[in-house]
């Protein structure tokens, strides 16, 4: 935000007071972070098909673009823009309509308070790690609601199933963070990170097992949380067809897929931000280029998400339900006891 | 100072609003009218007429599942402000800050092997568990 402003002010030559400086770059970190979403359907599109080619010995797509099918995701936004808008008859056509635009919010919201560099955080809040969470879980009420709405017996289910295992994966994925909360003192994202300098045994997940198995909980369940690979279960393609967003066309399906994968992105992004150290880099306190080093971590782990999409098979639900409610939680609760006595014990924090 | 950071966030919600509607309103230029014809506005079904509404009575696991999320959501919410505190408060309370947190937890955890006990975390056993009926193992 203090980047933004200072552009516009001095670089662009604007005349604000603080009400207008505020106004105006809050909404250009809302166009850039949309921009952000954007950019993620795109690119990841393109690498989980070139990804799954290259993990399944074949090649992807090849065709459109000079270069390995580069320009597959513009010709499928083409292809999108020129489709027909159908709503069906029997369907809630309010909440039908809604239903997109609820879940494009929500997951355009966390971006806000996400930490890619410094003074390169749209709200620099206390509140940070605390709002993503809540914010981020409104994709549930859309989901739901489009579900509904569809009145078709495969987004039904795939909405209740999506909900079940949002709500489910939520808990062990927010008690993760607890321990790294701890030991930060803060739920300042931008806290989170700095509280992370000098090297790579300062990050948070290598810097006790307590808190690593922490990380492994929260890569899982942000797997879950987003609906992907093994953990698809909303959206099962053999079974469900394509899920609660089955009845959607156009561009309205287009906002789900948008969301779908903006929400790997930022899962990725808050791993980065929260547990592997954000804009630091492995060795000595130096920032050097914090923005490319934070991308660059959470581009890894979108690339190992697509990686364990394409490589594990789906569980069943009751699986599901079994890892997160009989293995995680127990094992998140385990974790903050652990961490706790630690960081009483090692002295890191004064007694 | 503070009320600026919220601010920002009711510019992100209408920021959202705008730009969902502008890709809405894109796609309306572009894309062609829609004619209804035939059975084009009937739910999809595997390519049959659909059987009925989806609005139906729907299974209580998922409502159950919604119960606990519930109360297990709360402890978290009532976790974190302890948890951002714990390294300042620390040096004044001592250890006892933790082991009443851990109490806490601690009751809540004997709610989860309640309804572990219970079999209500078992996805397809819940209902013949409950009605004591051990033969059944579909429900």
């Amino acid at each position: 935000m203090e980047i933004i402003t200072k552009l516009l002010t001095e670089t662009f030559g604007l005349q604000l007071d603080n009400t207008g400086q505020l106004v105006a770059g809050g909404l250009t970190m809302a166009l850039i972070m949309a921009l952000v979403m954007a950019t993620c359907a795109i690119v990841w599109t393109w690498a989980e098909r070139k990804v799954a080619g290259f993990i399944q010995s074949r090649y992807g797509p090849m065709r459109v673009g000079k270069y390995h099918g580069a320009l597959q995701p513009v010709a499928d936004m083409v292809k999108i823009l020129g489709k027909e808008d159908i709503i069906p008859d029997d369907a809630d056509k309010p909440l039908f309509v809604l239903a997109p635009i609820i879940i494009f919010i929500a997951s355009l919201l966390p971006w806000a308070a996400v930490p890619f560099a410094p003074g390169f955080i749209a709200s620099d809040m206390d509140l940070g790690l605390f709002y993503i969470f809540a914010v981020s879980s409104g994709a549930i009420v859309g989901i739901l609601m489009a579900g509904w709405a569809s009145n078709n017996k495969w987004a039904l289910y795939g909405a209740a199933r999506g909900a079940a295992q949002m709500v489910s994966y939520e808990i062990p994925l927010a008690l993760a963070t607890i321990p790294v909360v701890m030991r930060t003192g803060s739920l300042n994202m931008n806290d989170i990170v700095i509280g992370q300098q000098g090297g790579i045994f300062h990050w948070n997940a290598f810097h006790d097992p307590f808190l690593f198995v922490a990380f492994m909980i929260y890569f899982i369940s942000s797997i879950a949380e987003v609906n992907r690979g093994p953990f698809d279960m909303p959206e099962t393609e053999s079974e469900l067809v394509a899920g609660y967003h089955t009845e959607y066309t156009g561009m309205r399906f287009a906002l789900f897929f948008l969301s779908e994968y903006a929400n790997l992105f930022l899962v990725s992004c808050i791993a980065t931000a929260v547990f592997l150290g954000g804009w630091n880099l492995p060795v000595g306190n130096a920032v050097v280029l914090p923005g490319l080093v934070f991308l660059a971590k959470a581009v890894l782990l979108v690339l190992i998400q697509i990686w364990i999409r394409w490589t594990l098979p789906r569980l069943r639900v009751d699986q599901l339900m079994h890892v997160c409610w009989k293995v995680l939680i127990p094992l998140s609760l385990l974790c903050l006891l652990g961490s706790g006595i630690l960081l009483m014990v090692s002295g890191e924090i004064a007694a | 100072m503070l009320h600026e950071h919220y601010a920002v966030v009711l510019l992100f919600i209408l920021f959202g609003i705008f730009f969902a509607n502008l890709a809405l309103g894109a796609a309306k230029i572009f894309r062609p009218r829609s004619n209804r014809v035939g059975d084009k506005g009937v739910s999809f079904e595997c390519g049959e007429l659909p059987v009925g509404s989806a609005w139906v009575r729907f299974n209580i696991r998922f409502y159950l599942i919604a119960l606990f999320f519930i109360i297990f959501d709360v402890e978290v919410i009532f976790i974190y402000p302890w948890a951002a505190v714990f390294k300042s408060l620390y040096p004044a309370l001592g250890s006892l800050m933790f082991i009443e947190m851990m109490v806490f937890i601690a009751i809540l955890v004997l709610g989860l092997v309640y309804i572990w006990a219970k079999g209500d975390l078992d996805w397809v056993k819940t209902l013949s568990k409950r009605d004591g009926n051990k033969e059944v193992s579909g429900a």
